[in-house]
């Protein structure tokens, strides 16, 4: 069959629609979205009536995909790393009732911090829960992954993880396909108890997991994505772990490398390959597209064993990711003269769209909050957060999905008057509605700004859980129905906007401000395909 | 046969329409191709790049190692000189010459251009004119890919099969205004080469 050229997300997406897969969850994270995207956009998984749906959050979409697994059926759920942090929950536990159908969680890191606050390595929670990891080193291992994350999910009635980073997710090659498999019929598990975590069931289940970690040991032995390649030069020894490898080859074009090398892209990492190399060369490099995982474990506390090279000694940079000269120059090869960047290249960050609601959001903002000084805005993850950069500067804290009501909250109890949130429309019902709740239960007093777009902008646009219901949610939760303030954010409304907002800045309690105006960026999609199907006509 | 090629550009711009052209005519040449993206944050406005590598043997790293691009093709003139790094010493930079102004401190457009000048392998040019007197601005990425076109080591033939096939389902008229887009681009890369 011919290559088809696929991102490392679409290619774990078409994987999965090949091998069986009966339901994809997510919420749409950088860089993560283009998994689920690929899928809702599929002719094909349209046509086996996959299910393909982007939820409030991320917890949402992982109890779902469990769901899917109870019932026997594959399922997929896809996130950024910092979803998984709001995952977790359902993450941990679910490595306690195991699996039916087959589960993955594809959980997408972002070294670098390209479109994150993080870089947290989600190794470590593949670990935490004792769950099998794959870490593929290209898109075509990315694809073979799935197919065989599944069936290692089914044989072990345990769910499997993931883990890519941005470089793969993003980045194109060719990849050949399977065949394809048909989707698992509804089938309950065959013990009926399995999934209910009473302390009594939840302790043998324990057990269970524990019992079967052996046998994930000799499954990433003998699964084919691990491998022990041998070389001359026994001096230094080399783990190489997921996309590592490749800058690891990069550094060799005629494929040679004079070391030993374990490769790594299925973890509990194989101990026996690590044994050998370790007992054949006098040292050790340790190559991790992420945080020093192996390369602590291998040190150990007291590094009185062999000398472990990698981020904790300083061979390699101990933040941000690798790339081929970095890990070039941690073998020993001279790193290369290069040519500088002339002085007058000036930085380019990105901005907010020419257009955007939010710019008149924040002029109406800033305006109005002039008289009370600086640094009284708590925002939260979005588009919006632009609004921290030039010319804007409105806003003082960006830390997790839906901490602005909250956090606005705890400064007001502690006394800043006004208080004032920040938050998107998506973002709210990701994680803001339990804020608001704790914030009119306390009669906090607080300002709140849903910035409604109607999308979730910066990942692309995908539809909001919010839409046409964020007044319902507010009144739901009890905030009074004079202090649900609606706004339209254009410039020719600046005047009368600014009144409401210096209004409600002076109310002592919860006030919600709306102000609704659609993303230019849907927008003008909107009316292109608009003009393409008249076009047609 | 190996080039890496460094796409350069604003969030926007449409750099990767370029890379999927390329991309699509090495695949028919039966060539290997990576080509690594910006998602996310960065299109909004930002700077973007895109690395895109072709290779008649496997290909191992999604990123393009500092000092071994090939060339860098850039849609606007500032954009070129922040990836010279990864350029290797024999490289080309293709670029065009029409500024995205859209931060406060974007250089003076004339010692741009002298920085431009100083590269001693370089083809600038206004890729938005020749487009319009063609007949659509928006052709000028393709007058792009015809200036990069004299180096890229694909067959010319190959890169107009891939512009028939992206542009094709928009009919006639408009792959030819992309086929003539490249063509301009490439007579004046052949008559700047030196």
């Amino acid at each position: 069959m011919q290559k088809q050229l696929l991102l490392g997300d679409e290619a774990i997406a078409q994987a999965a629609i090949d091998a069986g897969l009966s339901g994809i969850y997510a919420y749409p994270g950088t860089p993560s979205t283009e998994i689920t995207q690929y899928v809702i956009s599929s002719k094909e998984a349209k046509e086996k009536n996959i299910v393909a749906t982007w939820t409030a959050n991320e917890k949402t979409s992982a109890e779902a995909a469990l769901g899917m697994s109870y019932a026997g059926k594959r399922a997929m759920v896809c996130m950024k790393h910092v979803g998984l942090n709001v995952a977790a929950d359902a993450f941990i536990n679910s490595s306690i009732t195991g699996a039916n159908g087959g589960i993955i969680f594809v959980v997408a890191d972002d070294p670098s911090m390209h479109s994150s606050q993080n870089e947290q390595d989600s190794r470590f929670y593949g670990k935490f829960a004792m769950i099998p990891i794959l870490e593929p080193c290209d898109q075509q291992e990315a694809y073979d992954m799935v197919h065989y994350g599944f069936e290692l999910s089914e044989k072990f009635q345990i769910p499997v993880m993931l883990r890519i980073t941005t470089r793969l997710a993003h980045s194109r090659a060719g990849v050949a396909r399977k065949t394809s498999r048909e989707q698992n019929l509804v089938k309950l598990p065959e013990n009926l108890k399995q999934f209910i975590l009473l302390p009594a069931i939840a302790r043998k289940q324990y057990k269970d997991l524990l019992n079967n970690q052996p046998h994930f040991e000799a499954a990433a032995e003998t699964s084919g994505f691990n491998t022990y390649t041998d070389g001359k030069d026994k001096s230094m020894g080399i783990i190489a772990c997921g996309l590592a490898y490749n800058y690891l080859l990069e550094n060799y074009p005629d494929r040679n490398i004079p070391y030993p090398v374990v490769k790594v892209s299925h973890y509990p990492a194989p101990a026996k390959m690590i044994e050998k190399l370790y007992e054949e060369c006098d040292s050790i490099l340790v190559l991790e597209e992420g945080y020093p995982i192996l390369e602590e474990l291998l040190r150990g506390m007291l590094n009185k064993g062999k000398t472990i090279k990698g981020r904790l000694d300083g061979t390699i940079p101990r933040d941000g990711e690798l790339n081929p000269v970095i890990v070039g120059s941690a073998l020993g090869f001279e790193t290369p003269q290069l040519q500088e960047i002339p002085s007058l290249v000036a930085n380019r960050p990105p901005s907010l769209c020419k257009g955007c609601s939010h710019i008149d959001s924040y002029n109406g903002i800033n305006e109005a909050l002039e008289k009370y000084g600086k640094g009284r805005v708590f925002a939260d993850i979005g588009c919006y957060t632009l609004g921290a950069l030039e010319p804007y500067n409105a806003i003082n804290t960006c830390v997790d999905m839906g901490a602005s009501i909250t956090m606005a909250k705890g400064a007001a109890d502690a006394g800043l008057r006004p208080a004032v949130a920040v938050i998107g429309d998506s973002t709210f019902t990701h994680s803001g509605i339990t804020g608001l709740l704790d914030a009119v239960n306390d009669k906090s007093s607080i300002t709140i700004f849903i910035l409604d777009n109607s999308t979730t902008g910066m990942t692309g646009g995908q539809p909001s859980s919010a839409f046409g219901k964020i007044e319902d949610i507010c009144r739901g939760i009890g905030v009074e129905e004079e202090h649900i303030r609606v706004l339209k954010p254009l410039p020719k409304k600046h005047e009368e906007n600014l009144a409401i907002i210096k209004e409600e800045l002076e109310y002592d309690g919860v006030s919600v401000i709306i102000p609704r105006r659609e993303c230019i960026q849907t927008l003008n999609k909107r009316m292109r395909d608009k003009f393409k199907e008249k076009a047609k006509a | 046969m190996k080039k890496d090629i460094i796409l350069a550009g604003v969030g926007g711009q449409g750099i990767l329409s370029i890379a999927a052209i390329i991309g699509y005519a090495a695949v028919e040449t039966g060539l290997y191709l990576k080509q690594a993206e910006v998602h996310g944050m960065s299109q909004r406005g930002g700077d973007v790049q895109s690395n895109l590598r072709l290779s008649d043997k496997p290909i191992a790293s999604d990123l393009i190692p500092h000092g071994k691009a090939d060339m860098i093709l850039s849609v606007e003139p500032m954009e070129c000189l922040r990836y010279l790094p990864f350029l290797s010493k024999e490289g080309w930079v293709v670029t065009n010459t029409k500024p995205f102004i859209n931060i406060p401190n974007y250089p003076d457009e004339k010692q741009l251009m002298a920085e431009i000048e100083k590269l001693p392998r370089h083809i600038a040019l206004d890729a938005e004119s020749i487009a319009t007197e063609l007949g659509t601005a928006k052709a000028a990425n393709m007058v792009m890919l015809g200036a990069a076109s004299p180096f890229l080591d694909l067959e010319y033939e190959r890169l107009r099969d891939a512009i028939s096939f992206f542009f094709g389902r928009k009919g006639e008229d408009l792959v030819k205004l992309n086929h003539d887009a490249l063509e301009a681009g490439r007579k004046f890369a052949q008559n700047n080469m030196n």
